[in-house]
């Protein structure tokens, strides 16, 4: 409790427990909007095979980066 | 008082060339740049970027900061040697070490470094294509905007901020230290996989950050060994009576718009705070180095960081302070030095991305690149039932960051867009119009054979005379549209420029 206190005077003034904050998680827009963002990443997922390298394994290991900066 | 905040990015792109036996990356990055140089020469082949060399007389890379310069350091080479051109956006576009590399035009805003640094991307990718067409059957050249090679070896994306040199640099090493270790939960690009010296690449699964596990100093002057998160080069590129230039090493290269923008946006508000002495003194970490790899491996953004007095906060808990101090400084001292409006968009987008990280992270998919690049390598492992150490989690993660477009995986993820694709190609080669970059593009653009060299500070004309003149841009934010404009357009030749500048 003691360290709670102090480290929200370290960050900020504003209350972590913002009322709302628990039921947004769960409210109608942002379950539309988590099932919009799997609908995207199944057809996203489905295109990957053709975009992925061939031999990931062997693409893995033979990118190789020396020197830099 | 904050000077204006000119600033830019410089990055080191990755590159392979596929289809040789023994690929060597210092001719594969000549090629690619070579190429690209001679496509834009080509008449009709776009806005006729030159073959103006780099001008070198005012580089100083082991300058240090801090005044002194320690034996021990190791200072940067200068590769005069290899490909290195001037851009008529007033880029430079070159070969450092072992890869291409682009620096944007200085530029007066968050959103202006935005364009410039999507401009870059286009480059690269029209340099791509230009070298293919000079490679046999078979042979590619492909460039990569990360920062590791997933095996130890990282190579730079660098942030650069115009300072007031009155500034105590003590001051600028606390305050930048902790947002740069914390900035990291909306800057970084994500990585699969850990790097840190003696620990096994799957000691963690997936990090916030390409570079964290790569620092080891607080501050210092190298960039290569050692590096450390606040580097002390002091090469102002400017008067250095007026001002120092920090040099930013410790961020990731992004491909998210949005990151970009608050990487750059945020940085430049806090150091203008920094400048005006606004910010609380008693926060300060206690141990930098431990915390950004702390902040690069907590998924959860719950890690407690140590201050230096006992007390401790999370990175979103700091963030959340400096948000609030640059919210009132915007408020009680305007935000002419840090690009007018843009600044206010920059902290309403900071305070949205702040919620989103407290409240469901998932939101900044195409926003923030580790969250973006989490999500389809989270989705990827799920549907194929993969082990964490797969290394297509790890092909996916160095694909994410192709720049060829058929290929790239972050350009299929739908990305939120900043500025409009046809400004960002305008931008390929015409300079920012707000600061000197807007004299050296627009120079090299009317008069590419009567400019010798070029550098960030001054440009070197043969007017026809016996000596070359050199015509010093000290001053970052003249030689603006605003203040040049109009002479570049009714002055019919180099002569009468060179003339009517010195009257």
């Amino acid at each position: 409790m003691a360290e709670r206190e102090q480290r929200q005077r370290v960050g900020s003034d504003r209350s972590t427990e913002d009322p709302g904050t628990a039921e947004e998680s769960t409210s109608p827009a942002s379950t539309e909007r988590s099932e919009r963002l799997k609908g995207e990443l199944d057809g996203l997922l489905d295109e990957i095979d053709e975009v992925l390298e061939t031999n990931a394994e062997e693409f893995v290991k033979s990118y190789i980066q020396k020197g830099g900066e | 008082m904050a000077v204006l905040k000119t600033l830019g990015i410089e990055t080191e792109f990755g590159i392979v060339h596929r289809g040789v036996a023994a690929p060597n990356p210092i001719s594969a990055s000549s090629l690619l740049i070579n190429a690209y140089l001679s496509l834009r020469t080509d008449p009709g082949g776009g806005p006729g970027a030159p073959r103006v060399g780099w001008d070198f007389v005012d580089e100083s890379p082991a300058a240090d900061l801090r005044g002194f310069t320690p034996l021990e350091a190791m200072a940067p080479d200068i590769e005069t040697h290899l490909v290195n051109a001037v851009l008529t956006n007033g880029a430079r576009y070159y070969v450092d070490h072992a890869h291409p590399e682009l620096s944007t035009p200085e530029c007066a805003d968050a959103l202006s470094v935005v364009l410039q640094d999507r401009a870059a991307e286009l480059i690269l990718i029209e340099s791509m294509a230009a070298a293919n067409e000079f490679l046999p059957e078979g042979e590619e050249l492909v460039v990569y905007k990360n920062n590791s090679d997933g095996k130890g070896n990282s190579y730079g994306c660098h942030e650069n901020y115009l300072m007031d040199r009155a500034t105590p640099f003590g001051r600028i090493v606390q305050h930048a230290t902790t947002h740069f270790v914390t900035r990291q939960v909306f800057t970084g690009a994500g990585k699969v996989g850990c790097e840190l010296p003696f620990r096994e690449r799957n000691h963690i699964e997936f990090q916030l950050t390409q570079r964290a596990d790569f620092f080891e100093a607080e501050v210092g002057l190298e960039t290569t060994l050692k590096r450390p998160i606040i580097n002390t080069r002091d090469e102002p590129h400017a008067d250095p009576l007026r001002y120092r230039r920090l040099h930013v090493i410790v961020g990731d290269a992004n491909l998210c718009e949005v990151a970009t923008f608050l990487k750059m946006g945020t940085t430049a508000i806090l150091l203008a705070m920094v400048e005006d002495d606004v910010l609380d003194p008693t926060v300060a970490l206690a141990d930098p180095v431990r915390a950004l790899q702390a902040v690069s491996w907590d998924l959860n953004l719950s890690e407690p960081l140590g201050l230096t007095d006992g007390r401790s906060a999370t990175a979103l808990e700091l963030q959340w302070g400096l948000l609030e101090a640059a919210r009132k400084y915007l408020l009680e001292r305007g935000t002419d030095a840090v690009g007018g409006v843009v600044a206010d968009n920059v902290v309403d987008r900071w305070e949205q991305v702040l919620v989103s990280l407290e409240r469901d992270p998932t939101e900044l998919v195409g926003q923030v690149d580790w969250i973006t690049k989490r999500h389809v390598v989270e989705g990827f492992k799920d549907r194929h039932g993969l082990a964490a150490d797969d290394l297509r989690l790890a092909a996916l993660d160095l694909q994410y960051h192709d720049l060829r477009p058929e290929r790239s995986l972050f350009a299929r993820m739908g990305a939120e867009v900043l500025v409009d694709p046809a400004d960002a190609a305008r931008a390929t080669g015409y300079p920012p119009t707000d600061t000197r970059a807007f004299f050296r593009g627009r120079c090299l653009a009317l008069w590419p054979d009567r400019i010798v060299a070029a550098n960030w500070d001054s440009m070197v004309f043969d007017a026809g005379g016996e000596a070359l003149r050199r015509v010093p841009m000290m001053e970052p934010s003249r030689g603006t549209q605003e203040h040049v404009g109009t002479l570049l357009e009714t002055c019919g030749s180099v002569e009468e420029l060179l003339d009517r500048l010195s009257a």
